[in-house]
């Protein structure tokens, strides 16, 4: 287990620094300097700001810089936010994306397990057909489209639930199910597949033979077993969701890190750029370690064998 | 002796999106305590749905048993609900499949899968089941079986599982141990250890052993009596005696020519020749006669009736009809 | 044993008088008749194509994306509106005789908005496919083939790539190659292939160790060859399946980076900036102007999928019989 962990988390190291290498190299391959635009600017102005955000140092200097301060978790001010460091930014912002992400994927997660699970144990019923259905729609549906639907119908036609923003649980109800739909219908097709596969394996009908009870045969000896490969596709599912978040605090006009993100990107503000892509790709490779470490826990095999990649 | 399974007339089917496959159909013998019985056949003719049937694990659907009856100690168990077959398996009949490397769930340890259908049957706390536990593996063989229990199957040898696998069956006590193929997945040193077991299984508990299987050999060693399946029939059936050495079904002798023999190594091995018959549409007469060296017109187009050879030992073949005799005199 | 089959046999036979005695001589041997197999044999790829054919719902996505294509050249062609400009004073017309599916804020025609809308989606959708599919099939044959140590370096690299949050790296590259299809093609591939990459390796891992394989290498065939021959055919459903999988996906993050304003820019139609033009009509209630590219990304996504999920049942030889 502990050398699994090791080599877990080596690989999400050098992932953290592919990402912030490749984020470096390609801002600083842009033409052009940020400050160019400014208006009022000469050219000693512009001199001292290139000095004070070490554009004037060569490439590798600026590299190094750049690594030193990620690894502090310090990602530097942002430019056109002088007053706010990127740090301050995303301080304000990712919290509220996070808890946005967070109810999501509890809600996805919960939700499509739960229709999997009904659907295999039903295979090829009405209720099997009716969640399959469902959950081919909920991937087909792009999110935005969900999102802005949800606003027309719930919001404004009706009336039932507020349009925008992030103030109660009641504003929390339609940007959740916009965002959760599509993770929670892979979820549910993938649970279900895998339930289907796992219920024809021996050891189910070993249990069969031993006259154990049906919930115990499905939750004690299925259900654990099914679940693993859902544990799988928990990181990617994050990954999406968390970009998927953008769009939703675009369309609910939720204060998250998605505004930000999206300005900095239309503004060319590089240190807000890289602070929140490393970021958010920190994170996404953690919550992926993670992932891989339950994994390792709910498997036991993984203990003696080291993991095959597939 | 007295009778501890009967089953008339089985028949079960099979619903494809092909068509219905049959099986099972008529299969009837009986079962008497202490004993094994040996079903033999060649892979598809219905042998090991038939295991299944008594054990009401037909996945249905597709599968359903279509007519016949179960009768176990005196209870018809065709007939019976779910809930109450529950009841019955693991503690009266357990059965044992044919892999030992995916019998065992990989993701509970070997003392959870000893104990729970113990626990479930009988109230005992966790403590006995665990003491009941451990016996029976010391009994199956298998060394330190306190430390055992808290592993899990990737830690055991095929050979070691398979041993677990008939532990988890016999720790109910039950009176009927069906095992499907017990030895196929296992090299051939380590099945004879597992036959072994067997033997001293049924010494020590008198448990009755239904044994399904392609290999004459292991049929050789342990069973009392066996029956010989083709195409979803039991076409001939005998004590091990009048079987190896008496054989009057032609395929049954074309069985026993294929296996190799040790103690007559000029002799040549005769392979059975082509395929067995679909059973989508089963021919109506003797499902045999296209494979079969002595078939007559007859074979193709009535099915043969049982002739009782002795006591024991029956066979459903037009050979031993009188009109059959007459010519092969002349 | 004669004895005893003569003393035992009369009380059990049932009555064969009226079966005629000929019936009893020994019949020509006919084996080769049982030889013989009763269902016709299908090849790999007609057996597939029967069960897909059986499955509704995969045929009725097929005829979508069938019609989809068609429109999508054709379309903008047969209406005699252009993409780009439309007189002002139709603005915001519901659909009529002359609009079919009405005009948006800028009197453009939703119609030919729409079918130009589905060149850039199946266009970027087959693109980003027919990319993942040669990078992942070269990279992934590769590291399956060679095994060993080759193997294992190309596996941490796709374990690292595999880590890249997708959507950020396709962010980062938007905002250095600035907004173009072409970004958004290269910016999908660069991450996309790596599923493929992961599936022919498996694939090829587990068939290069068959009997056929060994036996053509002992034959003394080239690599390349065994790779073309051998192992691709044999690995083509799941690759296949992938692939149907894959341009969903891609048309889902052509019309997502476009509703950010990341990808196609206005006056270019893309489903994705026609929804995102059009998201104020919630209030306005010009609701033609998002339905209909809401409509068309979401029918083209759930044609794939159910397409995919048919090809995936049909092709699956598990499933076979």
């Amino acid at each position: 287990m502990a050398s699994y962990i090791i080599k877990r988390f080596l690989i999400m190291i050098m992932t953290v620094l592919v990402i912030a290498t490749l984020t470096f190299f390609l801002m600083h391959a842009i033409p052009g300097s940020p400050f160019n635009e400014e208006r009022g600017t000469n050219d000693v102005v512009q001199a001292n700001l290139e000095a004070h955000y070490h554009l004037n140092e060569p490439i590798y200097i600026q590299y190094f810089i750049y690594l030193k301060s990620i690894a502090t978790l310090d990602f530097g001010p942002s430019i056109k936010h002088p007053t706010e460091s990127v740090n301050e930014l995303l301080g304000r912002g990712f919290p509220i994306s996070f808890e946005l992400g967070m109810v999501t994927i509890i809600v996805a997660v919960l939700s499509g397990i739960v229709l999997g699970v009904l659907a295999a144990l039903k295979h090829n019923g009405f209720i099997d057909y009716l969640a399959m259905a469902c959950a081919v729609l909920g991937i087909s549906i792009p999110n935005f489209v969900l999102a802005t639907l949800l606003i027309q119908k719930m919001a404004v036609d009706w009336e039932l639930l507020p349009p925008a923003t992030w103030s109660s649980p009641m504003h929390m109800i339609l940007p959740t199910m916009a965002l959760a739909t599509g993770p929670m219908a892979i979820i549910a097709r993938l649970t279900r597949s895998s339930m289907l596969e796992v219920l024809t394996q021996d050891y189910i009908k070993t249990a069969k033979a031993k006259g154990l009870k049906p919930y115990k045969i499905v939750i004690k000896h299925a259900l654990k077993n099914a679940l693993m490969p859902v544990v799988t596709i928990l990181g990617t599912l994050l990954a999406g969701i968390l970009t998927g978040t953008f769009v939703i605090e675009k369309i609910f006009a939720i204060p998250g890190m998605g505004r930000y993100f999206i300005e900095a990107i239309n503004q060319r503000d590089y240190p807000l750029i890289m602070g929140t892509t490393v970021f958010y790709s920190f994170f996404l490779v953690f919550m992926l370690f993670l992932v891989d470490i339950a994994y390792g826990v709910l498997d036991p095999r993984i203990k003696l064998h080291k993991k095959e990649s597939d | 002796m007295e009778k501890l399974l009967q089953v008339k007339d089985l028949h079960v089917s099979f619903v494809t999106y092909g068509g219905e496959v049959q099986a099972v159909r008529g299969v009837s013998f009986d079962l008497h305590k202490g004993e094994t019985l040996a079903i033999v056949g060649e892979s598809g003719c219905g042998k090991s749905v038939t295991a299944n049937s008594i054990m009401k694990l037909i996945p249905s659907p597709p599968g359903k048993i279509t007519a016949g009856k179960i009768i176990y100690n005196g209870q018809e168990l065709v007939t019976k609900e779910e809930k109450e077959m529950r009841h019955i398996r693991g503690v009266d009949i357990s059965m044992i499949f044919q892999d030992p490397m995916t019998a065992l769930n990989p993701t509970l340890t070997i003392g959870e899968q000893l104990t729970e259908g113990l626990r479930q049957h009988q109230q005992i706390s966790r403590q006995a089941a665990n003491q009941q536990a451990m016996d029976i593996l010391d009994l199956v063989g298998i060394p330190n079986p306190k430390e055992r229990l808290r592993q899990y199957p990737h830690q055991f040898s095929g050979g070691m599982r398979q041993r677990i696998v008939i532990a988890m069956a016999l720790i109910c006590e039950p009176e009927l141990l069906i095992a499907d193929e017990p030895t196929t997945a296992l090299d051939v040193t380590i099945q004879a250890q597992i036959l072994e077991l067997f033997e001293k299984i049924q010494k020590e508990t008198g448990i009755a052993i239904i044994l399904i299987t392609h290999d004459l050999g292991v049929v050789a060693k342990i069973a009392d009596r066996i029956a010989v399946m083709y195409a979803g029939k039991i076409i001939e059936v005998g004590d091990k005696r009048e079987i190896f050495y008496h054989a009057s079904h032609p395929y049954t002798k074309g069985l026993l020519l294929s296996v190799p023999r040790l103690d007559r190594p000029e002799e040549k091995l005769i392979p059975i020749d082509g395929t067995p018959p679909d059973l989508f549409s089963p021919p109506v007469g003797c499902p045999f006669t296209a494979r079969c060296p002595q078939a007559m017109e007859v074979c193709e187009k009535v099915y043969p009736y049982q002739t009782a050879l002795s006591d024991t030992h029956q066979v459903e073949c037009w050979l031993q009809d009188e009109k059959a005799r007459k010519p092969a005199v002349l | 044993m004669e004895h005893l089959q003569e003393k035992t046999k009369t009380d059990h036979s049932p009555d064969t008088r009226n079966i005629p005695d000929e019936w009893f001589r020994p019949k020509a041997k006919d084996i080769k008749s049982a030889e013989q197999v009763v269902r016709p044999s299908l090849s790999y790829w007609q057996d597939a194509w029967q069960r897909l054919s059986k499955n509704k719902l995969a045929m009725g996505g097929l005829l979508f994306l069938i019609f989809l294509s068609i429109m999508a050249i054709f379309g903008p062609v047969l209406s005699p509106y252009t993409v780009q400009d439309g007189p002002l004073a139709t603005q915001n017309q519901p659909p009529s005789l002359n609009h079919w599916f009405g005009t948006d804020h800028l009197g453009r025609d939703v119609f030919t908005r729409t079918w130009y809308g589905a060149r850039i989606s199946l266009f970027v959708g087959l693109m980003a496919a027919l990319i993942d599919f040669f990078i992942g099939v070269i990279y992934g044959g590769i590291a399956g083939y060679r095994g060993g140590k080759v193997d294992n370096v190309m596996m941490r690299v796709i374990e690292i790539l595999y880590g890249l949050p997708y959507l950020l790296v396709v962010i980062l590259l938007l905002v250095v190659m600035g907004p173009s299809l072409l970004t958004i093609i290269i910016a999908l591939t660069v991450t996309g292939w790596v599923g493929m990459a992961r599936i022919v390796r498996g694939q090829v891992l587990q068939i290069k160790n068959y009997e056929f394989v060994l036996a053509s290498k002992s034959f003394g065939t080239k690599p390349f060859r065994i790779i073309r021959k051998n192992l691709l055919p044999n690995t083509m459903g799941p690759i296949i399946v992938q692939m149907t999988l894959t341009v969903p996906t891609a048309i889902f993050a052509e019309a997502f980076l476009s509703f950010l304003g990341l990808g196609i820019q206005s006056p270019y139609a893309s489903w994705g900036v026609m929804a995102d033009e059009s998201l104020g009509t919630i209030l306005s209630g010009h609701w033609w102007r998002l339905f209909f590219p809401a409509f068309f990304i979401s029918a083209t996504m759930f044609a794939f999928n159910v397409l995919g999920d048919g090809l995936q049942d049909a092709l699956d030889p598990k499933l076979r019989r």
